[in-house]
């Protein structure tokens, strides 16, 4: 079992759980932590690396590293994983934001130990579910990710947390009880006995009748966390009151896990209902992208601006999926790594500043560009970053993402493309209204005169993720190989594609 | 042709950001400015050679029979979409990409020289000088653009450059505000540029513009005309059209919309008068000589597609006309001197794209194409000249407005006569360069229709009038008080980009320009009609010279009486016909109030009311249930008395019936 | 006279029936207690009279009774021991005024 290396995205969380759970002050836990989240990076590194060798040495199985261990052979449940280009895309960014995030709560108080322990058990859902591909075992560490997040809200958060932390719980609860409901109808529908993904997606037998009825369950039920349009008002009430490196971690990664079962699941194992009602959540998505965008140009609280524009930028990705074109998809994934990658650098920034003015609404703040010049030209390469100038990952992901849904012909597909092209304007909107009144200008509050700028540690923080986010504008082609082939072309017969 | 001096033109501006955007704030003034100064210089150099070797040596890939060529220097794979859908990033070497990487590297050369004086001692210098290398390098890749997605790409990179550098005063609210109406209003432009691009793209499946608007030859160059352009149109977009046009002529004017949006035509010029908040040399390189010239520059490089549908070329032709004498009017009555050179621009660049509308291959082989680069050269030229003029001015006096300007011939000679020529220039009157271009912009507007010409030789004489305005106002007019400082000529970083521009704006005028640049490569030769064109237009000059000299020589109560009687037109075009109000209203009033708002109330109280609603509702039914269960066994003793009782009763009345 | 099944069967009903009055209506939890006791041996009654009329070969009734029995007393203990406690914290033995537990 511990040959395979993906076990080792669980075992070294569950190591680090016992470290944190040993240390002593807070020297030791922040070791642990980054000590841990650093061999979790170099991992999924690795695993990056070696998967490309295998590939180019000719392996051409759709999932590679593959292992099962059953766990309940009564139901035939077993621990399987395997990854594909797209897995690793997610593990890396996982263990980018998961390293990040220690950064960011370099100095959580109070109760450090239990911040940390909780976290480090929401990124075993996290790295569990991107590895699985065993439907139950990938549900499992769905709900292990989201109940950690109660907690983590309820306690360390600000402002409302508890009526925060309750409704997305809830929300996001009322969401996995529709996944359930459809995982086991493709169970028993598909008649074989079996969880695994790759087997249900070969066989194709679930009849079309079950598929129109369990593809929208399933939609949905990953679409509420991907913060689909009218799912979505979890997102930023959650957002807004969470500590930074929650923010961070929900906004980068598990908004992700939204997109990801959506794909991996929903349009995967039912392609023949996606097809047939890709139509209803193209238009909810659709709507997504633009409500957003324009909810965002009104807000006050950065948290909640960013929020929104998550709400946009993850409609984007859903409303790629549902374009069932290799194009389009490979742009939603890359819009997943990219949003993922900005949103965190967003929150752990407005963690930063929120840090020093004890206040997020940009009303109350001006001119910071003054008075914290690194972290004020941060915000703006985030800001940058998110309303697509080329150079930084937004762009080549929307760019793919448009590119792919105009590729789709139907006339209402190509009315939504327009919409959702519209964003680009409304975001630049909204980003540019926060720059503008934040950042630049005269300084608002004279006490804000005497605060500093970023530490050692936010430094790390912020420049890895500014790194990665210049990495995938500079040099997309590499990421959009590695995603684009690993589309198998089974899901694209179905659709005649 | 070697690669290795096209990717240095690429690199270096980029490695002068990154070294001057990291280490910036570690160096000193000093050391950043001539840093910035010798890498553009550098780069300057290269572009020469490049151009002079693309234009003179005859190699055979640049050169068949006479024939300019479309040759690509390198193209590397950037992004993939599907099959041949790639973004590439390359160099394309042709008459207009060459012209532009002279112009570029020139101006951009001076204004980095003459910004060692004018931002002297400036807070963030080296943050100044990063800027202008990001934007010396993302114009360098719009020009070289081997496909339509590369030049977006750079488009969208320019147009972030001149966001930074019009903000460069973060802390003054006009700038941030102007900086942040000139990124949206391109970006709105921009959304036109994608989806035209989406639409080219999917029709046709290829970006590159050799394929598009050109036939490659056999030693890989290609050369503009018609043939690939008729076949993408009548193959690939079959009889497609959509609401009465054709779905070509849609992207086409699409695609034109962004370049309305960079080179401010109507209505989506309100960014760049504002755009003047920027310092003045970064109005001289970004807002009169490289930037907003983009959007001529795409036209030109889509030509022979846009050739294919008429209607497109109308549109043009119509758009600049009608803002070529708008900024006119407009400028007539500015009181800030960059505001009048700014909407001078507008005007003069409205020239350049009607004369690439009225530019047909069967009009004098496309005179109006040549024209329009030509003017777009001499045009960089002496309006750099200008803006650089009124930098020094503006760094003499601290103020922006005429009002604070006069009789100042007497302390600044050099930039008094630089000035003069440039007014000169754009004015039209020989030997200067603008007389030159403009004569040919008004040939190809005569050629193609009558009306045309007429309304743009108006134009033309309105374009003297108020230069000459502007000029007596500022050099005679009534010497203001200017205290113990005297104004004085500028120091020799910017006195010496005054004269080499003049220089150049004398002379530049007998390039035979035609010889290089043509919509199809083969060579024309410029003939002046002196008896229908340039006699009338040099009188039409001259006479609107001589009633700006009458009006404004000397201090005289004529202006106002002159603007008292116009009245209500006078303050319309003062208040530049409200455009911005108009914007406003709709910006502010419809989109922010009637949309974004109640959107975000909606979301509040509707949406999120539904689900606060449903939570409500669980919480009102558990407690409406909950007395049930009290915890007081007497109460469920009864219920299950009642509930056996019952029981029984129905057993029984089963077993008895 | 022969003792019939129903002379064991009617006194121990009346007997159930007063246990079930008193523990519906008395609130004194001591005397709820008592109620509880009554039912219980009138079933323990009935217990052993149906076993030993209708299946007099089989014990199990037997059993049962004793069983029941012994539970009762167990229960009996448990309760009294939380009543005597419950009367220790509050001073009262009354089951609608013990609802300082409720929300």
């Amino acid at each position: 079992m511990f040959s395979n290396p993906l076990i080792y995205f669980v075992v070294i969380p569950v190591i680090m759980l016992l470290g944190i759970y040993l240390s002593r002050n807070m020297a030791q836990i922040r070791t642990v932590a980054v000590a841990g989240s650093l061999a979790l990076l170099g991992l999924s590194a690795w695993l990056l690396v070696d998967y490309l060798g295998l590939r180019a040495a000719g392996a051409d199985a759709p999932m590679l590293y593959r292992g099962d261990w059953t766990w309940f052979s009564a139901m035939n449940i077993k621990l399987s994983v395997g990854v594909d280009g797209i897995s690793i895309a997610m593990l890396l960014l996982s263990s980018i934001i998961l390293l990040t995030g220690s950064f960011a709560s370099w100095k959580i108080n109070p109760l450090p130990k239990e911040f940390f322990l909780w976290l480090i058990l929401l990124s075993i859902g996290v790295f569990g579910f991107f590895i699985s591909i065993d439907l139950f075992t990938m549900f499992m560490f769905y709900e292990v990710a989201l109940i950690p997040m109660y907690l983590l809200i309820g306690i360390w958060g600000t402002g409302r947390k508890e009526y925060s932390a309750m409704k997305l719980t809830l929300m996001l609860m009322g969401g996995s009880a529709f996944l359930m409901l459809s995982l086991i109808g493709i169970y028993y529908n598909a008649g074989l006995h079996s969880w695994n993904l790759l087997e249900i997606a070969q066989a194709d037998s679930i009849d079309h009748t079950w598929q129109m009825f369990l593809f929208p369950m399933a939609f949905v039920g990953f679409g509420v966390l991907g913060a689909m349009f009218p799912f979505h008002t979890w997102s930023p009430d959650g957002h807004a009151c969470a500590p930074t490196a929650v923010s961070m971690l929900h906004a980068g990664v598990l908004m992700k896990l939204g997109g990801y079962g959506c794909f991996r699941v929903a349009i995967y194992l039912m392609p023949y209902a996606a097809n047939e009602l890709a139509w209803i959540f193209l238009i909810l998505t659709g709507i997504s992208v633009v409500y957003g965008a324009f909810s965002a140009c009104v807000q006050t609280d950065l948290k909640y601006i960013n929020a929104y524009s998550s709400v946009s930028h993850c409609g984007l990705v859903l409303f790629a999926i549902l374009m069932l074109n290799t194009t389009a998809m490979t742009g939603a994934i890359m819009q997943m790594l990219s949003h993922g990658l900005m949103t965190a650098l967003f929150f752990a920034l407005i963690g930063m500043i929120y840090g020093r003015t004890h206040t997020r609404d940009i009303r109350q703040m001006g001119g910071l560009m003054k008075i914290m010049p690194y972290l004020a030209v941060c915000y703006m390469i985030a800001g940058f970053a998110s309303l697509g100038l080329p150079g930084l990952s937004g762009f080549v992901a929307e760019m793919t993402i448009f590119v792919g849904s105009f590729e789709n012909t139907h006339t209402l597909n190509r009315v939504f493309t327009i919409i959702a092209c519209c964003s680009i304007v409304i975001t630049a909107v909204y980003i540019l209204r926060v720059v503008g009144k934040l950042l630049l200008g005269p300084v608002y509050d004279k006490h804000h005169e005497e605060l500093t700028d970023a530490t050692w540690w936010e430094r790390t923080s912020t420049v890895t993720l500014i790194i990665c986010v210049a990495a995938i504008g500079c040099f997309p082609n590499f990421f959009a190989n590695l995603i684009r082939t690993t589309f198998s072309p089974e899901i694209f017969k179905v659709l005649g594609m | 042709m070697e690669p290795i001096i096209p990717i240095l033109i690429l690199c270096l501006p980029l490695l002068g950001f990154l070294v001057l955007g990291l280490l910036g704030p570690k160096m000193s003034h000093k050391a950043a400015g001539w840093y910035g100064v010798l890498s553009i210089g550098t780069v300057m150099v290269l572009a020469y050679i490049t151009a002079i070797t693309y234009f003179f040596s005859g190699a055979p890939e640049f050169i068949l029979d006479g024939t300019r060529l479309q040759y690509v220097v390198f193209n590397q794979d950037w992004l993939n979409f599907y099959k041949d859908l790639t973004i590439r990033i390359g160099f394309l070497l042709d008459p207009i990409s060459a012209l532009m990487l002279v112009v570029i590297t020139t101006i951009s050369f001076c204004v980095h020289l003459y910004s060692l004086g004018y931002m002297e001692g400036e807070k963030g210098f080296q943050r100044y000088y990063a800027f202008l290398q990001l934007f010396s390098f993302s114009m360098l890749g719009l020009v070289v653009a081997t496909n339509i997605f590369q030049m977006y790409i750079f488009w969208e990179l320019v147009g972030a450059s001149s966001y930074l550098l019009i903000g460069f005063y973060y802390q003054r609210p006009s700038a941030v505000s102007a900086s942040k109406k000139a990124f949206i209003v391109t970006r709105f432009a921009d959304l036109g540029f994608l989806i035209g691009i989406l639409i080219l793209s999917y029709y046709t499946g290829t970006f590159n513009f050799t394929d598009l608007t050109g036939s490659v030859l056999a030693n890989g160059s290609s050369v503009n005309n018609l043939i690939t352009p008729g076949v993408v149109a009548s193959l690939k977009f079959g009889g497609a059209s959509f609401m009465g046009c054709s779905l070509l002529t849609w992207a086409l004017v699409l695609i034109f919309m962004g370049g309305m949006g960079k080179s401010a035509m109507l209505p989506l010029h309100i960014w760049l008068p504002d755009a003047m908040e920027g310092p003045t040399p970064v109005s001289a390189l970004i807002h009169a000589a490289t930037m907003v010239v983009a959007g001529v520059y795409l036209v030109a490089r889509l030509f022979p597609l846009y050739l294919m549908e008429e209607a497109a070329l109308l549109f043009i032709t119509v758009v600049g006309a009608i803002t070529a004498f708008y900024a006119a009017v407009v400028a007539c009555t500015q009181v800030d001197i960059k505001r009048v050179l700014a909407f001078s621009t507008i005007s003069q660049i409205a020239f350049m794209m009607v004369s690439l509308g009225v530019a047909r291959p069967e009009i004098h082989e496309g005179l109006g194409y040549m024209a329009s680069m030509f003017h777009l050269f001499t045009h960089a030229m002496f309006k750099a000249l200008l803006f650089l003029g009124a930098g020094a001015l503006i760094h003499a006096v601290h103020s922006n407005d005429y009002t604070a300007m006069g009789g100042l011939r007497k302390y600044m000679p050099i930039t008094h006569i630089t000035f003069l020529i440039g007014c000169l220039a754009i004015a039209g009157i020989p030997p200067f360069s603008g007389f030159f271009s403009k004569d040919e912009i008004l040939s190809a507007c005569y050629e193609n229709n009558f009306i045309w010409g007429a309304w743009m030789s108006m134009v033309a004489g309105l374009t003297a009038f108020y230069m000459f305005r502007l000029y007596y106002l500022i050099f005679w007019w009534d010497e203001p008080d200017y205290g113990h400082h005297k104004p004085h000529d500028a120091p020799w970083p910017m006195s010496l980009p005054l004269i080499f521009l003049a220089l150049v704006s004398c002379v530049a005028g007998f390039i035979p320009f035609g010889e290089f640049v043509t919509w199809n490569g083969e060579p024309y030769h410029i003939h002046i009609n002196w008896v229908g064109v340039a006699i009338p237009s040099i009188v039409i000059a001259v006479l609107a010279i001589a009633l700006a000299t009458f009006m404004y020589r000397k201090k005289n109560p004529l202006p106002d009486k002159v603007a008292k009687a116009t009245g209500a037109l006078w303050t319309a075009a003062h208040h530049r016909f409200y455009w911005d109000e108009i914007y406003m209203f709709i910006t502010h009033k419809i989109i922010f109030n009637l949309i974004c708002k109640p959107i975000a109330w909606f979301d509040r109280h509707i949406i999120d009311g539904t689900m606060d609603g449903l939570a409500w509702c669980a919480q009102r039914l558990s407690i409406t249930i909950r007395p049930l269960q009290s915890g007081n066994v007497q109460s469920y003793v009864y219920v299950y008395l009642f509930g056996a009782l019952l029981l029984g009763g129905v057993t029984a009345a089963v077993v008895l019936l | 006279m022969e003792i019939k099944l129903l002379y064991y069967l009617v006194p121990s009903l009346i007997m159930f029936c007063c246990g079930l009055y008193g523990f519906l209506t008395r609130k004194n939890m001591i005397a709820m207690l008592i109620s509880l006791e009554l039912m219980l041996n009138a079933v323990d009654i009935n217990f052993t009279v149906i076993n030993r009329y209708i299946f007099p070969d089989s014990k199990e009734g037997m059993i049962f009774t004793l069983f029941a029995i012994a539970i009762a007393a167990a229960e009996t203990a448990l309760a009294i021991a939380i009543i005597i406690n419950l009367y220790r914290v509050t001073k009262k033995v009354e089951t609608d005024e013990a609802s300082q537990l409720k929300g």
